[in-house]
């Protein structure tokens, strides 16, 4: 039998990368992910860990409210915008793409960050041929090229137009600025999956539960952002 | 578009990956973690670990078999057995697991699955269902690997399990469990259309028509797999290490005897029968 083996093999990263822990979900596999390609990573709910980071990883499950609120209590909100204000490449990852924009329709209405203008909505029960639609979705579902956009000095760029993710979501991003990096189709609902804003590259599907394809994803965010 | 997931189901046993007829009576078939690196190179979806017996003897040797498998896989990792309590929760997503099965404790306690759903995301808790069908055609809720009926009728416990907040839920036809004879369509489609959420259908598949049946009739959202894969992975390994140290039975490992109905086939042959079917797959 094969033995176990590093995707990539290379020298650890002197970059500190952040992933910020505001006890919204589980950090480990995100952490195993962006170690394995070798980087330098601190898990961190501390605003001078925010500050002094190369770059800041936000990823998230659970519900857009009590992350918000979580965000709140352990005064994250500012030193999370300042760092985005900053420059620094900053990673958003499922609810850490949601937490971006303007304000979330669940249990009414929950502001988020407001880093990126939009709503985030929940999947209808129904699709468009009336059919009950299955939420969460919990699947591999394909990313594709929105429009013209050539994913060229983004880190989809070594992956293919159309290539399946992991996701596990029951709502979604609807952008009301041209962000959309890609797109995706769940049983009928069109919805944006990967957007680019400046130094935000955030997505609603997991790269590190997306096998190789998915840590070819993280290596380019590193390598595009001098990270490794 | 809907892909349907495929799961590989590695039934664990202390160090060993084993297998059973209607969850009991186990085989031991080899090491976990060369299984688990071989789906995951083959295209898995996801991949299920059952603890067998920590529900009984409260074993977690589990926890060493997750961490080293999330060292390196990159795909979903669920982990059921005798999760019992937030802190069992706690524990094993700590070593490295995405998301926990809970089955007894559940049943014990419904408000543990709004609990751990709150604290850990819908997402993270898959709810296990045993079924047994009773002498008047009804689908009963049993616990610890069949042997103990809950008093719950199937379909209104996945409602129930719904409503409290779980992410998924897997149903296993212990009656069907690990004899090839098929899975129990009739049960699997009662629950995946009496609730919103993903169902994993789980016991029974022979070959792989079996699966392509289960997602166009019984309507499931994903299926786990053990005995067909696990043999067609032992058909293609040339033996078991040396390091091998084995718990158990296993002198049927070393016969090289599989279960008459079982027909062994790889993920890519299960793939080409759903894509021949026109179900959506990854890859």
């Amino acid at each position: 039998m094969q033995k176990f083996q590093q995707e990539y093999n290379m020298i650890i990263s002197q970059k500190k990368i952040l992933i910020i822990d505001y006890k919204s979900g589980n950090l480990f596999s995100v952490n195993q992910a962006l170690t394995n390609i070798g980087l330098n990573v601190l898990i961190s709910s501390d605003a001078d860990d925010i500050a002094s980071a190369d770059a800041i990883v936000l990823p998230g499950v659970g519900a857009f409210g009590d992350a918000m609120k979580n965000l709140h209590n352990l005064n994250l909100v500012l030193p999370i915008k300042q760092a985005v204000e900053s420059g620094k490449p900053f990673l958003g990852i499922c609810l850490g793409l949601q937490l971006l924009f303007t304000e979330s329709e669940e249990f009414g209405y929950t502001k988020g960050l407001d880093l990126v203008k939009g709503k985030v909505k929940r999947f209808n029960l129904n699709n468009s041929e009336g059919e009950s639609r299955k939420i969460p979705q919990i699947a591999w579902n394909k990313i594709n090229r929105i429009n013209d956009n050539t994913w060229n000095n983004t880190p989809l760029q070594d992956i293919e137009d159309g290539e399946f993710m992991y996701f596990v979501h029951s709502f979604y991003v609807e952008p009301e600025e041209p962000v959309g990096l890609s797109e995706t189709n769940y049983d009928g609902q069109n919805y944006v999956s990967s957007i680019q804003k400046e130094n935000i590259f955030a997505c609603q599907f997991h790269p590190e539960k997306s096998a190789h394809e998915g840590l070819q994803i993280y290596k380019t965010w590193a390598s595009i952002n001098n990270l490794i | 578009m809907k892909t349907i997931r495929i799961i590989p189901r590695l039934d664990i046993k202390g160090p060993n990956l084993v297998k059973g007829i209607h969850l009991e009576g186990l085989r031991v078939l080899g090491k976990p973690e060369d299984f688990a690196r071989y789906y995951y190179e083959n295209g898995a979806d996801e991949l299920f670990f059952q603890d067998t017996v920590a529900s009984l003897y409260d074993r977690n040797s589990l926890h060493d078999i997750i961490t080293k498998t999330a060292k390196e896989i990159f795909i979903p990792l669920t982990v059921g057995g005798g999760l019992r309590t937030i802190d069992d929760i706690k524990n094993v997503l700590r070593a490295g697991a995405d998301k926990v099965a809970i089955n007894t404790a559940a049943i014990k306690n419904p408000q543990f699955i709004r609990e751990a759903s709150l604290k850990f995301g819908s997402s993270t808790i898959v709810v296990a269902i045993e079924a047994i069908k009773g002498s008047d055609g009804k689908y009963l809720a049993f616990t610890d690997n069949g042997r103990e009926y809950s008093g719950l009728e199937v379909v209104s416990w996945a409602k129930k399990a719904e409503e409290l907040g779980a992410g998924e839920i897997v149903i296993t036809s212990v009656d069907k469990e690990g004899t090839g004879e098929g899975y129990d369509i009739e049960l699997i489609k009662s629950v995946s259309e009496a609730v919103s959420i993903p169902v994993i259908a789980h016991g029974g598949a022979s070959t792989p028509q079996d699966i392509v049946r289960a997602i166009q009739f019984g309507k499931a959202d994903a299926v786990t797999i053990a005995s067909i894969l696990h043999y067609s992975v032992m058909q293609s390994f040339d033996s078991v290490s040396s390091d091998y140290k084995a718990e158990g039975n296993t002198s049927f490992l070393n016969s090289g005897k599989i279960p008459k109905k079982i027909t062994p086939s790889s993920l890519n042959e299960i793939r080409a029968a759903l894509i021949n079917a026109e179900i959506p797959t990854r890859i």
